[in-house]
């Protein structure tokens, strides 16, 4: 802002903490997140397009202690963005603005994570991910 | 006086150029991964553990493949759209920003072209 004395928006320091602006800057960070693990997904289809060695070398990788925490937090980050971008898709068509309401979803938003997390986790196992 | 309407003037213009297209991509792309991306993580889900052959069958079906390249295509497009944001967002140093924005954007491409190649390869080879 080259010219002068312009007002300008108030800082984020100004406003009282509210866990919904959690989930606010949550949202953005799981997208980066999730942005950086798409290198794992590109690196899965290129070790299978590669060959069944390579391939094998990916599974191992995934299956591992490192690759199964790293795909927990994909599944959490990636449903949580999944959730949360529905209910910012609701607040582009011009509802759920009033507190009580965006408190609400807040909570929804949180419950239907950590249910869809769970849910891929037991049908992975279930699959056989966990032999 | 203009005689152009509102609509008209923001389609293409505003102060980054392109109008409303860049947040209308991201939310079109957002939609279109709801259906997508469930699918993918239940498929990933059910994948685990699997076999070369199993997965090359899995991956050699038409439907499948067509589906896991809607999938890349559009992630990283909206991945791309939000890392531009954030980027400018929190990016003030001109030269940098603008380094930022072309790796992004090259990285994107690149890995989207990774993937769909290596989900054609393993549709045709099988």
């Amino acid at each position: 802002m080259s010219n002068g004395n312009r007002p300008l928006s108030p800082h984020l320091q100004v406003y009282r903490f509210e866990w919904t602006m959690a989930l606010s800057i949550l949202h953005r960070i799981t997208g980066v997140g999730l942005a950086v693990g798409t290198l794992l997904l590109v690196y899965w289809l290129a070790a299978a397009a590669a060959g069944p060695e390579t391939f094998d070398t990916a599974q191992a990788i995934i299956g591992s202690f490192i690759g199964r925490l790293f795909l927990f937090g994909w599944t959490l980050a990636l449903f949580y963005h999944l959730c949360n971008g529905i209910r910012h898709l609701v607040w582009d068509a011009g509802y759920g603005f009033e507190l009580p309401v965006a408190f609400r979803s807040g909570l929804m938003v949180i419950a239907a994570t950590l249910v869809l997390t769970l849910l891929s986790w037991v049908l992975g196992y279930s699959a056989g991910g966990g032999s | 006086m203009s005689l152009r309407s509102p609509l008209g003037r923001v389609r293409g213009l505003g102060s980054a150029k392109d109008g409303t297209g860049h947040w209308w991509a991201q939310r079109l792309t957002a939609v279109a991964l709801i259906p997508l991306s469930i699918w993918f993580a239940a498929s990933v889900a059910a994948m685990t553990g699997a076999g070369y052959v199993e997965f090359r069958d899995w991956v050699g079906s038409p439907l499948v493949a067509s589906l896991l390249i809607l999938v890349i295509v559009s992630t990283f497009y909206h991945a791309y759209l939000g890392l531009q944001v954030v980027i400018e967002d929190y990016v003030h140093n001109e030269a940098t920003k603008l380094v930022g924005l072309v790796l992004v954007k090259g990285a994107a491409i690149l890995l989207a072209v990774i993937g769909v190649v290596s989900v054609l390869m393993l549709l045709l080879g099988s």
